[in-house]
């Protein structure tokens, strides 16, 4: 009976995954015409637009390495919700100017993000985030917070965030942390 | 069911005098596919061989040769049903690993497992009587009193009880009542109120290992000087049992993170987590084993991949009392170093909805359906987070002084493979691999069995905060 009642569930999360990776590939297409130029989008409506930055809190590996420190940096402006999110998660996967460390696997891209009428961000992040992970735990945690909280606290209507890999749904990233749900931000980690 | 390193339970449902199985969770156990072709033909086919089995007759045929069976299979609430005896009759005729279907034990045996069949014998002589426990082949056991019982523990996969609920007559005599299977390798004995102790003879034959226990008689009824104990032990048992054993833990699961493909950190000298989860987990095994005559179950035993939701899957249906998870961690920042100790975390919601769920009645096995308490999978460990923090901390000090330890040593975390744990549990990095001197260290024999050294204490002490009267 509880075999049958998990068996359940899991197929309904998959299914469910299924679902919101089509609505990401969908509204990714349905958005933007060329997804590696973010700055030109295709509903952008003056080229001055583009140009436009906002300041947001990024975040990076403390000093100790136990924690992640917020840092204050330019992001440019995305319009409306999905598209801003999108600034701001790529620019947190993006490589660190020194002497930040970033908490991100290197080689990790964002491959589509998706935030739905809760607040709940898809984030859809490159194999890299798995695959060259250093395998701690304590940077487990790290990586995921790091994306996590540049979302929940820049910006106030994304409530939680689901990260997938490679379209998706994961265990986890590197066998410790549990992805299986949205995950809230996360305070007592930074410093 | 038992196999290799895991015990699963195979519901079963009696129609008539009938005893059946739903093929649809033998083909779940045994990977097998199941195809009705046509109506009212079942065709069960494993690696290349087929059963074929009918509606009507109790007869089936496996790789063209024609097997009895005790009834037909028969069709019920869109399942399909076969009887229990499908499985030694025309499984074990086709599946790799051997099957033995030991029905009075309600047990079926996949591989080459230790499962000694154990004979309880009770002969009063007197006041005094003489318990004799034959188990066949040998297995080694061991004997502590738990309160009201007398626990006797094989060393084995399973045992095989022949007369469980044995009604003695030791219970006349206000000495030993009944027996019954504790766990699968733990006999109970309940104890009378003129229980006065017990001494242990062990002789060893080829075949057999025959425990003889001499009951003593002790002081009678209730106990004066403790009357708020309503079943009290007589004055001298605590002489008659060991110094600790309180068997509260008797089982304890460890789980080496990582392994095959899964190589977990890496350290810059190339020594791998997987490898040092492993080594450690050997390691502290039999130091368990030796220092307190549990038994521990590893989720991994040699350099292969094991899916999370099994890992812990050994530890639950291993009915641990106890689950450690080894690692061994790695940061971007080169100079952290030391071991921490985690607990699994649980947001308020998963919290608030795990505590909310209802008991429910569901059908047991080969019995009326009983008002069972639901335990979700993934929040499983909830009920236990008291316990595994205080686990982590008698850790904590245990560690401290022998091995570094990182500056915040304790920690939770939403930890996949603690989560479902139905017992006091623990994830240990046992320190940084991405720390050129901790590398060196953690692959180190002498730091391994250090590390290990200070684990079983710490195992001791949690153990000796519950019980010992204390």
């Amino acid at each position: 009976m509880t075999r049958e009642r998990i068996l359940a569930i899991s197929i309904s999360t998959a299914v469910v995954a299924f679902i919101v990776t089509l609505a990401v590939t969908l509204g990714i297409r349905g958005r933007s015409s060329s997804p590696a130029a973010p700055a030109a989008t295709a509903s952008a409506p003056a080229a001055s637009a583009a140009a436009r930055k906002i300041k947001v809190k990024l975040y990076y590996v403390s000093t100790d390495g136990t924690k992640l420190t917020g840092v204050d940096r330019e992001v440019t402006y995305g319009e409306g919700m999905s598209a801003q999110a999108q600034e701001i998660v790529s620019a947190q996967l993006a490589p660190a100017p020194a002497p930040l460390v970033s908490a991100i696997p290197a080689g990790t891209t964002l491959r589509a993000l998706y935030v739905t009428q809760k607040g709940e961000a898809y984030v859809d992040l490159s194999k890299e985030a798995s695959s060259a992970h250093t395998g701690g735990s304590q940077d487990e945690l790290l990586t995921i917070y790091a994306i996590v909280n540049a979302l929940t606290s820049n910006l106030p209507a994304v409530t939680s965030v689901q990260l997938l890999v490679d379209g998706k749904e994961v265990n986890t990233l590197a066998g410790h942390i549990d992805l299986r749900r949205p995950l809230g931000k996360n305070l007592e980690l930074v410093e | 069911m038992l196999s290799a390193g895991a015990r699963r339970a195979l519901p079963t449902t009696t129609v008539g005098e009938q005893e059946y199985v739903g093929i649809d969770d033998l083909a779940t156990m045994f990977q097998l596919t199941v195809r009705e072709d046509p109506p009212g033909m079942l065709s069960i086919g494993y690696k290349g061989k087929t059963i074929l089995l009918t509606q009507d007759q109790p007869l089936g045929s496996v790789g063209g040769r024609v097997i009895a069976l005790p009834a037909p299979a028969l069709r019920a609430n869109r399942r399909w049903l076969v009887p229990v005896d499908f499985i030694g009759r025309a499984l074990a005729l086709v599946y790799d690993s051997k099957i033995t279907l030991r029905r009075p034990a309600r047990l079926v045996i996949v591989g080459d497992l230790r499962v000694p069949r154990v004979l309880v014998r009770y002969d009063s002589t007197g006041a005094t009587g003489r318990l004799t426990i034959d188990a066949t082949p040998r297995a080694a056991s061991t004997i502590v009193q738990d309160g009201d019982q007398l626990l006797i523990k094989f060393d084995s996969d399973a045992i095989d009880l022949v007369n469980p609920g044995a009604q003695f007559a030791g219970a006349a005599q206000g000495l030993i009542g009944t027996v019954r299977l504790a766990d699968p390798v733990t006999l109970a004995f309940t104890i009378g109120p003129r229980f006065g102790g017990f001494k242990v003879a062990t002789q060893t034959s080829d075949t057999s290992t025959r425990q003889i226990l001499d009951i003593a008689s002790g002081t009678q009824t209730p106990q004066p000087e403790s009357p708020q104990l309503p079943a009290a032990a007589p004055p001298d048992l605590s002489a008659l049992t060991s110094a600790g054993s309180t068997a509260v833990i008797r089982t304890i699961a460890i789980d080496p993170g990582h392994g095959g493909d899964d190589e977990g950190a890496k350290g810059t000298g190339g020594t791998k987590e997987k490898d040092v989860a492993l080594a450690v987990a050997r390691k502290l095994k039999a130091a368990l084993e030796l220092r307190l005559g549990v038994r521990v179950l590893l989720t991994r035993d040699d350099d292969h991949a094991v899916p999370i939701d099994d890992r812990t899957a050994v530890a639950n249906n291993g009915k641990a009392d106890v689950f450690i998870s080894l690692h061994a961690n790695a940061s971007w920042r080169p100079a952290l170093s030391g071991a921490t100790i985690s607990t699994a975390r649980f947001d308020h919601q998963a919290e608030q909805a795990a505590r909310a769920l209802p008991s429910e009645l569901v059908p047991a096995i080969g019995g009326a359906p009983r008002d069972i308490e639901f335990i979700p999978w993934d929040v499983a460990q909830i009920p236990h987070l008291d316990q595994s923090n205080m686990l982590a901390k008698t850790l904590e000090d245990q560690l401290r002084g022998h091995v570094p330890l990182a500056a915040t040593p304790l920690a939770s975390a939403p930890l996949r493979v603690l989560e479902p744990a139905n017992m006091a549990a623990v994830l240990i990095e046992i320190g940084y691999l991405t720390n050129a001197e901790q590398e060196k260290q953690l692959a180190a024999e002498t730091f391994q069995n250090t590390f290990v050294q200070a684990l079983v204490e710490g195992i001791v002490k949690y153990r000796d905060s519950f019980g010992g009267g204390r």
